[in-house]
């Protein structure tokens, strides 16, 4: 990764973050498993339920909106874990916390480059499977709009847990354990936005109190993760 | 007595009053005695081994009690 | 008494405009800095402390089963109240105070600040778990289930999870330096989150019934059935602080271990 040579800063940011970008998708082709494994887990979970709850179409679609939603959470609760791990295990963390550059902004560009991986599939995959669980097609734009704001957020919470854990070889339960209460709120207007538009009920508080959640989460998120980071570093990875 | 027994009767609510006095005052005896016994027990290895150092005791000079 | 969470720079921002005073207050200021005054002062006051939270706890006890009238709808069951809303109270105080002293260390790396943090969180984690045991056995003959996923007990069940993630994040970090700072993050962002936990659980149901004291308007209850529940509080907080004090210096003294004022205090124990 070469410093960026320009004299305007943000231009430097800008293009310190696609190199970010690109290097982790790069890697991430080599190692399907990294987008696979979330977006795999997200189908079975959620098709396990009407195996679970039986076919009942009623039924189905009066808990798809959680059912959807919980899955969704789970999968990228289970993603973060090689957020930061690859790159502590060969050196390229505690370059790129030494490097100089803003850590924060770091932070932001590898959580996009994860969304993108793991976020992403979800969002593309869900109008399916909210047909599977016999969700109104009414709801399903708002299913989509829901868990594009809800998985980044979730995303960049996830960070923050990810960070903290970033120097435990083994911190799948614990990572959950500080991650979920926190995801809690977007879960609750996530799940209640499918919840109001499946009803045919106005959607816009839900989401806006999602879009809110998420620029809370982008604004402060990288910071509290970077500060973890250095911590972990500094710990001897 | 009619009133005690009137009292741990609690109105017919016994079974749920009582239990939630006696979880909350075992709870909270517990951190008090648990707590108390720590720190008898550190202050004890740690001063004991203070002035072990300080007699010259101790070969190597190492203390224990390193975790916060 | 003032609690050990203090703001230095407030106080030296303070201490300039009252130039004469700097001296004083830099001295107060470092005191409480100081491990062995710290040490020394919460010794003294622990025992004042925990006879004054036994007689209140007496006291409210008395007042609150015996004293205050039943209720006119829920007869004596209410009397869990005297309990669960100052446990209720306490875990999240408790928690406040865990965030507020994490800052502290993060900021000013006031290593007494994370003793406080620390010896917190299990106390903390108590009362949280005692609020949910009691709602529990308050919810049962008031609505009739064990468990209710009202805003109030889904609130505290959520911050027993945050309790039990920060013990545990200290617990798997081996590093004693590394756990303590990233806990100290962890709280800090634990803390933020809390009102926006609490808000969207308040309007996700509104099962419960709404607050028993808010600061500004009269309370719901009779003046009979307030104070033991008043009472109860002080004395809850009486015990938080007499467990912190414990702890404090249990902490104190495994982090200072190899210091010179603890060798002193070892001869000193030993000869006098």
């Amino acid at each position: 990764m070469s410093k960026p040579q320009s004299q305007n800063e943000s231009i430097g940011l800008i293009a310190l973050m696609l190199t970010i970008i690109r290097r982790d998708l790069l890697l991430a082709v080599r190692h399907a498993g990294q987008w696979l494994n979330p977006l795999f887990f997200f189908v079975i979970v959620v098709s396990l339920f009407p195996l679970g709850v039986g076919p009942g179409p009623n039924t189905l679609a009066i808990i798809a909106p959680g059912v959807l939603w919980v899955s969704a959470l789970l999968a990228t609760l289970l993603s973060l874990d090689s957020l930061f791990l690859r790159d502590r295990r060969d050196g390229t963390l505690e370059q790129l916390v030494l490097s100089g550059h803003p850590l924060s902004v770091i932070v932001i560009a590898k959580v996009l480059a994860h969304w993108l991986l793991s976020g992403l599939p979800l969002l593309l995959i869900s109008p399916l499977l909210g047909v599977f669980m016999q969700l109104p097609v009414t709801a399903l734009s708002t299913l989509m709009i829901s868990l594009f704001l809800g998985t980044l957020t979730l995303s960049l919470i996830g960070a923050i847990g990810a960070a903290l854990t970033v120097s435990l070889n083994q911190s799948g339960v614990l990572l959950s354990l500080l991650v979920l209460p926190l995801s809690v709120p977007v879960l609750i207007f996530g799940a209640g936005a499918v919840v109001a538009a499946a009803s045919m009920l106005p959607v816009l508080g839900h989401l806006s109190l999602l879009a809110a959640m998420f620029a809370l989460a982008l604004a402060l998120a990288p910071l509290a993760a970077a500060a973890a980071l250095r911590v972990g570093v500094s710990a001897g990875s | 007595m009619d009133n005690l027994a009137e009292f741990f009767h609690m109105g017919g609510y016994a079974w749920y009053v009582w239990p939630s006095y006696a979880l909350a005052f075992v709870v909270l005896m517990a951190n008090v005695f648990w707590s108390s016994r720590q720190l008898r027990v550190v202050h004890d290895r740690i001063l004991k081994r203070a002035s072990q150092l300080r007699r010259g005791n101790l070969p190597d000079g190492k203390l224990s009690g390193d975790n916060p | 008494m003032q609690r050990k969470r203090v703001n230095p720079a407030k106080l030296s921002t303070l201490s300039a405009s009252f130039s004469g005073q700097e001296i004083s207050v830099f001295k107060w200021i470092h005191r409480f800095a100081s491990p062995p005054f710290v040490y020394r002062l919460a010794g003294k006051l622990t025992p004042w402390i925990g006879w004054l939270c036994l007689a209140s706890l007496l006291v409210g006890l008395y007042l609150g089963l015996v004293v205050a009238p039943a209720d006119y709808e829920q007869g004596d069951s209410y009397r869990i109240i005297y309990i669960h809303v100052p446990a209720a109270w306490m875990s999240m105080f408790i928690y406040v105070v865990m965030a507020v002293s994490s800052a502290v260390f993060l900021i000013w790396r006031m290593k007494l600040a994370d003793v406080v943090a620390m010896a917190s969180a299990p106390i903390g984690a108590s009362f949280t778990f005692v609020a949910l045991f009691t709602g529990s056995f308050w919810g049962k003959p008031m609505w009739g289930t064990w468990w209710i996923w009202d805003a109030r007990l889904t609130s505290e069940l959520l911050l027993l999870f945050l309790y039990l993630g920060y013990m545990a994040l200290r617990g798997a970090l081996e590093q004693p330096q590394s756990a303590a700072r990233a806990a100290a993050i962890l709280a800090i962002v634990g803390v933020v989150n809390i009102p926006i936990i609490h808000f969207s659980v308040e309007w996700w149901n509104t099962l419960h019934q709404p607050a028993t004291i808010t600061r500004m308007d009269k309370p719901a209850m009779h003046i009979s059935m307030l104070r033991p529940l008043l009472v109860m509080m002080l004395a809850f907080q009486l015990l938080y602080f007499h467990n912190l004090l414990v702890r404090l210096r249990t902490g104190i003294l495994q982090r200072e271990a190899r210091a010179g004022w603890v060798a002193k205090l070892a001869a000193g124990e030993v000869n006098g």
